[in-house]
């Protein structure tokens, strides 16, 4: 409960940045609402934030989402991942109709286990076949088709253990935090240490 | 304006390519040798784990890139992806000056005479091509030598009880054990194992005019900031280029070995870094592009004289694809047993390469490079969680606190593991893309089964609290070479079974020689850089000495 509170308190600072016209102009529709990342938009990436911090919690380290995981991907997504660019706006459209259908409600606005419990079921697969018990007359079979909800989730787990633990060159591990968190002395003290930015 | 005319061309500045342009030119041949890649620069030697030959998620860190290359591979059930470099399964090699010896892992193993004599040891085996190689461990001693002395390896086989004979000892001395090798090698004593030191084509101590190795955790899947790591860009290249007879030509892709109407070699088709398509002639030629790149190049070098590809008149050009079945086991341990000190592989048993009871073959078993931090995030025991605050946990309190004894398998070959070329599939320069198919052959599960027990043990007399298996063949595995590739152009003394003679000459054709794993009958228990080396010298050299006695191969 008290992580739900935590995510609702960094959203309203988030939305006193860039994402203020999220909450001035809620009429906007999601294509004119201006997003200052590269890829997501401004819901998207607030639900990836919420997302990649169940992957990898705070404790008394920063979890993926401080961590800057969202904008590691993101950035990628322009990049080198290019060729995921549809599978993340599909999946993420997907994981908040089935919340709509399953809760009634977007998944940022879960309860911290049931958000552990929705993802749980996209892992094992298991999402599909739960839609179309919970409401037959829905398409949820068709949201994740192919076991889309497995590989989706697959893919977003993997791509937030690179942003928490690769280089923070790429735009995650901030700080260094996860080599700081195993131990690891970082930069370098020995041998050379260049980096191109 | 045209090419001028050499004596050689070499295609791939590998292992076994820049050797063997380094021993024609010394002997005096005009030759000229292609690299797809470019030479790795100061600039490059960075130390990101998500960019490197190890770890290529973001892209491999001195090439192939994702933009001008790709892949094809045939699943089990006959289903078709294309692969980027940059994704599992491509079996990446470096393009650059260089290839793989310029990041790879750097073990300089000799493989055991048995290696070279597999069916005479364990006999036919239903169901593989398994056979011996037409030359013997003893035929290509002087070549393993030459290596480790012009290349350079750290090493003691006195300490080795099963070590192939040698007539010079290693030229440098062995790399002191790092915390878990100390600790492994104690434990290995305590079991009647026969521990020594990795043999490493790495300077212990100032070598071939450059320095010792600083031990950095960044070496395998990275270039060496300080040079410490003997590949062919740093020795035997440079001999080539100062012998004034060897033109080094980068960034260029060969794309054809053309063949005149009397079924001879009249040198190669390529496009240079431009993208503008040339011709350069010679009077031999000598491939080395690796086991996956080579097979595709004479595959796709088809003529009136050889509709089916260079040396494919049997279709044996692409069979028997081999890599090496990895399998071991992890051991968690309730001390820090990580000191931070790379590579982080240092002690190595020989104990069971070969003679197990009911296996055929078997493999080295070492303790492992270091693991990387996202590279550790996949390593879990089976039903630990992959996600979450447990995971977490686990990565801060066992990073440290893990090992790793593993080894290459010597996998059976199978002729049913293939790469031939893709019919609609093309990289940038319109050229068909390589196709891996296949399976490997189904008798790697017990071998593989065997050593990931003798791992296991061997973690716990080490005193392992939690240990698992890993890399246990389980029924049928797709076929696949990873940086290991072997075995696509074999050598043999039958050309109906063989691609090449015992010299690496194409059978069909009197000018045309492989100089790379690809001549692997069997791919050993061992990494197979140093063999791929040694190939480069005994095929390097019959082309010399031949050339020096008036033979010019037609």
């Amino acid at each position: 409960m008290e992580r739900n509170k935590l995510s609702r308190r960094h959203f309203i600072q988030m939305s006193a940045f860039g994402v203020g016209s999220l909450l001035l102009f809620p009429q906007c529709s999601p294509q004119l609402r201006k997003s200052s990342w590269r890829f997501f938009s401004v819901e998207e990436a607030f639900l990836m934030d919420t997302i990649v911090e169940q992957i990898i919690p705070t404790d008394e380290w920063m979890g993926a989402r401080d961590a800057g995981v969202t904008n590691f991907i993101d950035k990628q997504l322009v990049g080198p991942y290019v060729r995921f660019q549809e599978k993340y706006r599909n999946g993420l459209s997907a994981i908040q109709s089935s919340c709509h259908i399953l809760f009634r409600k977007p998944f940022e606005e879960l309860s911290w286990d049931e958000q552990t419990g929705f993802l749980k079921m996209m892992e094992t697969g298991k999402l599909s076949q739960t839609l179309e018990s919970r409401d037959p007359s829905q398409k949820g079979e068709k949201i994740w088709e192919n076991n889309f909800d497995r590989s989706f989730f697959n893919l977003v787990c993997d791509h937030t253990m690179q942003g928490f633990y690769g280089s923070p060159r790429h735009g995650g591990n901030k700080d260094y935090v996860s080599y700081r968190m195993i131990g690891l002395d970082y930069p370098f003290t020995i041998g050379q240490n260049r980096y191109k930015s | 304006m045209k090419n001028k005319h050499v004596n050689a061309i070499v295609v791939g500045s590998g292992a076994g390519g820049g050797v063997a342009a380094k021993e024609l030119s010394v002997a005096g041949m005009s030759v000229v040798l292609f690299e797809r890649g470019g030479w790795v620069t100061l600039d490059d030697h960075d130390h990101d784990e998500l960019i490197s030959q190890r770890t290529t998620v973001l892209g491999n860190a001195y090439g192939p890139d994702d933009k001008s290359n790709r892949r094809v591979r045939i699943s089990q059930g006959g289903d078709k992806s294309i692969l980027l470099p940059s994704e599992g399964g491509y079996d990446n090699v470096a393009a650059c000056v260089g290839s793989g010896t310029v990041s790879y892992g750097a073990m300089g193993w000799r493989f055991m005479p048995e290696d070279f004599k597999m069916k005479t040891t364990y006999g036919h085996v239903e169901g593989s091509t398994l056979d011996d190689w037409p030359i013997t461990y003893d035929d290509l001693e002087p070549c393993y030598e030459k290596a480790e002395w012009e290349i350079g390896v750290a090493g003691d086989d006195s300490q080795n009880p099963f070590a192939s004979p040698r007539k010079k000892p290693q030229p440098m001395p062995p790399f002191p054990h790092n915390k878990e090798g100390r600790m492994l090698e104690a434990a290995a004593r305590r079991l009647g194992f026969h521990p020594f030191p990795i043999p490493m084509l790495r300077n212990s101590v100032p070598y071939g005019g450059r320095p010792q190795c600083y031990r950095m955790r960044t070496c395998v899947g990275f270039a060496c900031p300080v040079n410490a790591k003997c590949g062919t860009q740093n020795t035997v290249i440079p001999v080539a280029l100062n012998s004034g007879n060897c033109e080094l030509r980068t960034h260029c892709v060969v794309s054809k070995i053309n063949v005149n109407d009397q079924g001879l070699i009249t040198g190669v088709s390529y496009f240079d870094e431009s993208g503008k398509a040339q011709i350069q002639t010679a009077d031999v030629v000598v491939v080395a592009a690796s086991a996956t790149e080579t097979a595709r190049l004479l595959l796709n070098s088809k003529s009136g004289f050889f509709p089916d590809g260079i040396g494919n008149e049997n279709g044996w050009v692409g069979r028997n694809l081999q890599g090496h079945a990895y399998c071991g086991a992890w051991g968690i341990f309730n001390e820090d047993v990580y000191d931070d000190c790379g590579s982080g592989a240092t002690v190595a048993i020989s104990d069971f390469n070969h003679h197990n009871d009911n296996i055929i073959g078997g493999g080295v078993l070492c303790n492992e490079f270091i693991r990387l931090p996202y590279q550790f995030s996949t390593i879990r025991p089976s039903g630990a969680s992959r996600w979450g605050l447990e995971h977490k946990k686990f990565q801060e309190r066992n990073y440290k606190r893990v090992a790793r004894v593993c080894g290459p398998y010597q996998q059976i070959p199978s002729f049913d593991a293939r790469v031939d070329v893709d019919p609609d599939v093309k990289d940038f320069w319109g050229i068909p893309v390589a196709r891996i198919s296949g399976t490997a052959n189904i008798k790697d599960s017990k071998g593989t089964a065997f050593m990931a027990s003798k791992a296991e043990l061997w973690l716990k007399e080490a005193g392992a609290e939690q240990t698992w298996q890993t890399g246990v063949v389980t029924g049928v595995r797709a076929a696949g070479g990873g940086q290991h590739q072997a075995g696509t152009c074999r050598m043999g003394n039958d050309p109906k079974t063989s691609v090449c003679d015992k010299f690496g000459r194409v059978h069909s054709v009197p000018n045309l020689f492989v100089a790379d794993g690809s001549l692997h009958v069997t791919n050993g228990g061992f990494n197979p850089a140093l063999t791929i080396m040694a190939l480069g010298y005994w095929v390097g050299g019959y082309i010399a000495s031949e050339w020096s006695k008036g033979n010019r191969f037609k």
